[in-house]
């Protein structure tokens, strides 16, 4: 095991799988950083320090700086996928998937259902996600529950240096085209990491982060600690909670969460997305769904409020979900009768 | 055409407010009170405050993520952004936008843009509202180096062609976007107008460190667009005196390249040089207006500083549905 940050265990991932497969190559934004200007390449490198070194590495044709041209740089890492390569391409922010939605959506997303199953196309769309930054309404989205509603696309948000690691691999290894959601506030995180060059996660398997009888918390990202935070104090007090770190939206590990919902008849979702046709509204569906007998309480949801993202600190934490936002709906529950 | 003393005294002081706006941004931002992405326009004044001295409330402009400039030289109040740039609930939008989106869209000012390229083909629009109503009136987008090579500002390009808009696309050629250099991104290594002359458009080229090269520039392209003959494109060569964003270190950079921008490119250093020696101000008439500024902008820290924060309730206002 090693201790490393959530944005090295980006970097390394990559240049461990550029490495060993030659058709992984890198594309995006001043990913290499520099070029055309008086300090060189790599003068300096990407605002997130996740690609640092790999020019250097691997040279200008498998690491690729693009000009602002986010519909071209996903549009291209669909060509790259169909003619046999495994592009990792970066988006700066996540919210700029509006200025490539159609490569997204309509081109890589059904290249493989659409062809017949003649193709497929491995790549990886790496984005930085998520509020807390005061970026405002353009620069903090999270938007794994627009990605999540398209068929053909997986979608992995990875809360964890150690998942970093074990899903990137298996989304570079992978043949579908896959959003890599990454958030930006946990880029300093540490955490212990495994050294085996083969650890891959795969897809679909959630990951219990606490373990308790009473209430189901399903949550990630950013947001996965603040529940952890929550079912540690309330674990003081004799109440368990369940928290799932869902890893993946698409596909969906359905079973973990209804196995914990048999045993404690309780689901809080808790999603940095707005309310409205996303994860949390489709996770307390399942659960009524499929778990109904067992529900001692209807589902519930913490999220941000169906607003844009604001501005100033006081009103992004207030939108934000929060521990005590989240403790409450976590009594509520358990009060509910 | 000679400007009159005080169309020169206006444009230095709207040059210097920016200036001074920008300046403290930067010392302030350091001590951490200010939120966010700060992108300052320090460097760029002569460009904005050019051509926006020829415009009446009646013409657009639609700004970048580097709108400060463009913002207080369209009229934005100074106080307001500045409030709304710390986030409060008196700035000019409520400490919902920042930085990165003040707006005043009664000034005609529509908008700084996080989206790099997304303001042009909102240019467009609002060019073809100037053409339906008939008066004569503009838009104008701003755009970096970097923006120029979006698909939306190609689009907006060839449509505002096709559609005889009266849409001016203003690329503001900086050298930089974020950390990369303007010959590596822009494929013809050479310059944008070019580009913009082979959608169909007239172009023109300034000087954007020099006041009276943009305002003179301008005063052409503004004729020939309000005439009816269709957009135009216009590129001004400048310079950023800071960081992409506040935080940059900048390793891009040249050795001695900012002392020498700052020294040789300073578009305000300029204009005294040539209205002083043309004896039209002089250095005592620019000390004062530089006072005058100084005063205003510590004044605007200060009203920002006490500024009503904003609370949890604002947080569902001016949105349609509360939930
Ligand atoms: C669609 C989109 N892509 C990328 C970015 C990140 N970004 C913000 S500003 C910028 C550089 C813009 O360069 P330029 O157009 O030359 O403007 P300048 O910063 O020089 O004023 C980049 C890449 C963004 N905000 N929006
Ligand atoms: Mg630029």
């Amino acid at each position: 095991m090693a201790q490393m940050m959530y944005r090295d265990a980006v970097l390394s991932t990559i240049a461990e799988e550029m490495a060993r497969d030659p058709n992984v190559v890198v594309l995006g934004e001043d990913v290499v950083g520099g070029m055309g200007t008086p300090g060189g390449p790599e003068a300096i490198g990407g605002i997130w320090s996740t690609s640092t070194g790999l020019f250097g590495q691997f040279g200008a044709d498998r690491v690729i700086d693009t000009p602002i041209s986010e519909s071209a740089i996903v549009g291209a890492a669909a060509g790259l996928a169909l003619a046999g390569k495994r592009p990792v391409a970066e988006l700066m922010f996540a919210d700029f998937i509006g200025v490539s939605l159609d490569q997204i959506w309509n081109q890589m997303g059904k290249f493989r259902y659409m062809f017949g199953g003649k193709t497929k196309c491995p790549a990886v769309i790496r984005m930085a996600y998520g509020a807390g930054y005061n970026a405002a309404a353009q620069h903090s989205q999270s938007v794994h529950q627009i990605l999540t509603g398209m068929p053909g696309l997986k979608v992995v948000i990875p809360s964890t240096p150690a998942d970093v690691k074990g899903l990137l691999r298996t989304a570079i290894r992978d043949d579908d085209p896959v959003m890599f959601l990454e958030h930006k506030a946990l880029y300093g995180m540490s955490g212990e990491v495994p050294d085996d060059p083969d650890f891959m996660i795969p897809f679909g398997h959630a990951r219990l982060s606490r373990a308790g009888e009473d209430v189901t918390i399903v949550s990630s990202g950013l947001l996965l600690g603040f529940c952890e935070a929550v079912a540690d104090k309330l674990a003081a007090e004799g109440i368990g909670c369940d928290v799932i770190d869902l890893r993946t939206t698409s596909p969906l590990d359905e079973e973990t969460i209804l196995d914990s919902v048999e045993v404690t008849g309780r689901l809080l979702v808790v999603d940095e997305a707005p309310p409205r046709c996303g994860l949390a509204v489709d996770l307390c569906a399942l659960v009524a769904a499929k778990a109904f007998a067992s529900l001692k309480a209807p589902p519930q949801a913490v999220t941000p409020p169906h607003t844009p993202i604001p501005f100033a600190r006081e009103l992004e934490s207030a939108y934000l979900p929060s521990t005590d936002k989240i403790e409450a709906a976590v009594r509520a529950l358990l009060a509910w009768r | 055409m000679q400007l009159s003393r005080e169309a020169l005294t206006r444009a230095y002081r709207q040059m210097k407010v920016i200036r001074e706006f920008e300046e403290r941004l930067h010392i302030e931002i350091q001590t951490g009170e200010i939120a966010g992405f700060t992108h300052l326009y320090c460097g760029q004044e002569a460009v904005a405050v050019g051509v926006c001295e020829h415009l009446s409330v009646d013409d657009k402009i639609v700004s970048t993520h580097r709108g400060h400039g463009h913002c207080l030289a369209k009229g934005c109040d100074v106080n307001g952004m500045m409030a709304e740039i710390w986030g409060s609930r008196e700035g000019l939008c409520k400490g919902k936008g920042g930085s990165m989106h003040i707006a005043d869209v009664d000034l005609g000012m529509l908008g700084a843009n996080g989206i790099v390229g997304a303001g042009s083909p909102i240019g467009v629009g609002a060019a073809l509202a100037a053409k339906l109503d008939g008066k004569g009136n503009v838009a104008i987008t701003f755009s970096g180096d970097g923006a120029c090579n979006q698909g939306t500002t190609f689009e907006a390009m060839n449509m505002a062609v096709v559609t005889k808009a009266p849409c001016i696309f203003l690329f503001e050629n900086n050298h930089y976007s974020e950390h990369t250099g303007f010959e590596y991104a822009v494929g013809t290594q050479q310059d944008i107008a070019s580009r913009a002359e082979a959608f169909g458009m007239k172009v023109w080229r300034g000087d954007g460190t020099d006041f009276f090269s943009v305002y003179e520039t301008m005063r052409e392209v503004l004729e020939y667009v309000r005439s009816g003959a269709g957009p135009a494109a216009v590129e001004f060569d400048t310079e950023r005196f800071f960081g992409h964003f506040e935080g940059d270190p900048q390793r891009y950079r040249g050795p001695g390249e900012l002392d020498r921008i700052r020294e040789t490119r300073d578009c305000l250093k300029i204009f005294r040089a040539s209205v002083t020696a043309a004896g039209l101000l002089s250095h005592a008439d620019i000390d004062a207006l530089d006072a005058d500024v100084m005063a205003e902008i510590e004044n605007a820290v200060t009203l920002a500083r006490a500024a009503d924060r904003p609370t949890a309730d604002d947080v569902l206002t001016d949105v349609y549905i509360s939930y």
